[in-house]
């Protein structure tokens, strides 16, 4: 088992904390080996920002990802710029509202309002939890109490309660969103078997 | 109190791992002036030394830090700071106080793409030959290279366990890729960690000569205030630290605090060989540079060509006999490293021309990459083919 993360946007959305809570969940909490590095520039807000992730059962060596597996993006620029990284049938999941115009890619691509849903809950900064909530139930790459315990672990002292309802919407989204493509495509299946 | 040795299991960074490492080894005062990449060391630092009853100083700057560590060392707390590039070179002149006083202390160098500013957030190992010649004069001294944060939780007790026992400054030469790196860190029980002290003086007190070398070249150290004559200088001095401005002293000083690492390189030196019983290429690297090669050793071995790592856990001083026995049977070494060529000098040197000696390597900012190092064994493999 390998994968690999990539997770863009700009400096002060949370891009590090995001990739470093589900290295956390991917080490501690489901006993895999996992790396991750961070990428930013000397702004302190807005430049562009990036966080790999490597979770294998293996060692790894070279710590930076070479073909994503799932590509996360939080900006247009960030997915500008990392785009090329997505490996053939890799996993797109971007902000709907921050990331426009999207090519089409061979694999799924996700889009998720995580930055209007953090703000309906009255904090856009949880805009990269909302996100981990959604990538936890869509891809198979972390589990969901790992992930559960790692939020609360990574949070700021008194915002446990807001933050992991913040993680449940996106992972009650994923979940939604996947159970529609499911019927989706069995109607599909179905309709072509009748015809 | 907290305890200052966190046993378990964690999901660190380099920097932070560097620092649980520095109090497992018994730390208790950090001086230092914030620098990316390395600033994570001294807010954690900052965070865990109060509440371990150690001191943490935010200096004016890195020379005064360097200075405050060395005060520290002297009163018998052991002590560590931790920069990059610019405040690294402005710590060179009171690194050359702390050989020639020979008081024990740590420097880490999280090491980012240089000259002057250069790239910050980026990292590289373009500081290698000035850990070994920064500071003026001729000198010996150790330097660590960690790959890993687990490895610089170790490297950083084997710095000060080898500045404890030979009273020499010891460098940690780190990147900001290990740095800011973060992976799973397994901090032992306190009982299974071993740490050295240095050697202490024994007998009358107004005989004492704080540096009379005892049976491993090392002198003994008085702590200020424990009642012992001392004298410390950055002039030439005598056993009783006295300067003596002559050629002779200056010999007799040099032989003490250059013989005590020659004469120990055994003790001294770390290295990892990894597949290198039967290579024909011999990849030579350390920290970050040595993962990618190790990488790229495993997919040269998959295409049928003998590649082997041999991996620096210590670069200075650099293991000589071991490049020189290697030089003598494979058929050629490449040299991996964030830098346009410093430790490949060495490898160079050491090889005596019996084996071509190639760098791959560039000038920092990111990591070299498997496929790039891949390339170059497969390219030399071709070249030295029946040789």
């Amino acid at each position: 088992m390998r994968k690999e993360i990539l997770i863009t946007g700009l400096g002060g959305q949370g891009i590090v904390l995001a990739g470093q809570v589900l290295g956390l969940a991917a080490c501690l909490a489901d006993h895999l080996e996992a790396s991750f590095t961070q990428s930013y520039g000397p702004e302190a807000r807005g430049g562009a920002c990036s966080a790999q992730l490597i979770i294998s059962d293996a060692k790894i060596h070279y710590p930076y990802v070479r073909n994503a597996d799932i590509l996360v993006c939080m900006s247009q620029s960030g997915y500008e710029k990392y785009r090329n990284m997505l490996k053939h049938e890799g996993t797109l999941i971007v902000d709907q509202d921050m990331v426009r115009s999207v090519e089409s890619v061979s694999g799924d691509v996700f889009p998720v309002p995580a930055t209007r849903m953090a703000e309906e809950l009255g904090r856009k900064m949880m805009a990269n939890i909302v996100m981990l909530g959604f990538v936890t139930s869509v891809t198979e790459a972390v589990s969901l109490e790992g992930m559960l315990s790692s939020v609360a672990d990574s949070v700021p002292k008194g915002t446990e309660k807001t933050n992991l309802a913040a993680f449940n919407k996106g992972y009650d989204l994923g979940r939604a969103m996947l159970k529609a493509r499911t019927k989706k495509a069995a109607a599909k299946h179905e309709s072509k078997e009748q015809g | 109190m907290e305890p200052a040795v966190l046993t378990g299991e964690h999901f660190f960074n380099g920097d932070v791992a560097c620092a649980e490492g520095a109090l497992a080894a018994g730390c208790r005062f950090f001086a230092g002036y914030p620098i990316t990449p390395a600033t994570e060391v001294a807010e954690h630092m900052s965070k865990r030394l109060p509440r371990v009853g150690g001191v943490f100083i935010q200096m004016e700057d890195e020379i005064s830090a360097m200075a405050a560590i060395l005060g520290a060392s002297c009163a018998g707390v052991k002590s560590m700071t931790a920069t990059s590039g610019p405040g690294f070179s402005l710590m060179m002149e009171n690194i050359g106080l702390g050989i020639a006083i020979e008081t024990p202390c740590v420097l880490v160098n999280v090491q980012r793409a240089g000259p002057s500013t250069g790239l910050p957030t980026l990292g590289a190992q373009g500081d290698m030959m000035q850990a070994r010649w920064g500071s003026h004069g001729h000198y010996e001294i150790i330097a660590l290279a960690p790959s890993s944060p687990q490895e610089i939780f170790y490297q950083t007790i084997t710095a000060f366990n080898l500045s404890e026992t030979y009273r020499i400054p010891v460098l940690i030469m780190a990147d900001e890729i290990v740095g800011h790196l973060s992976e799973r860190v397994i901090i032992p029980d306190p009982a299974k960690i071993k740490l050295h002290s240095r050697p202490r003086p024994k007998g009358r007190k107004d005989r004492f000569k704080p540096f009379q070398p005892g049976p491993n070249g090392v002198a003994p150290m008085a702590h200020a205030g424990e009642g012992y004559m001392v004298h410390f200088t950055g002039l030439t001095h005598d056993e009783r630290g006295y300067p003596v401005m002559t050629a002779e002293a200056q010999a007799e000083m040099m032989e003490r605090i250059t013989g005590k690492v020659r004469r120990n390189l055994d003790k001294i030196i770390q290295v990892e060989k990894y597949r290198l019983e039967d290579a024909d290429i011999a990849l030579v690297s350390y920290g970050i540079s040595s993962r990618s090669s190790q990488a790229a050793v495993d997919e040269a071995r998959e295409k049928g060509i003998k590649a082997g790592l041999f991996r620096l856990l210590t670069v200075w001083p650099f293991p000589e006999e071991i490049v020189c026995e290697l030089a003598s049977r494979v058929k050629g070494f490449i040299t991996v490293e964030l830098n346009l060529g410093q430790i490949h000098l060495e490898v160079q040197r050491c090889a005596r021309g019996m084996a071509p000696a190639i760098l791959v390597g560039h000038a920092g900012g990111s990591a070299i990459t498997p496929e790039e190092i891949l390339a170059n064994i497969e390219e030399l493999a071709g070249r030295v083919q029946g040789k």
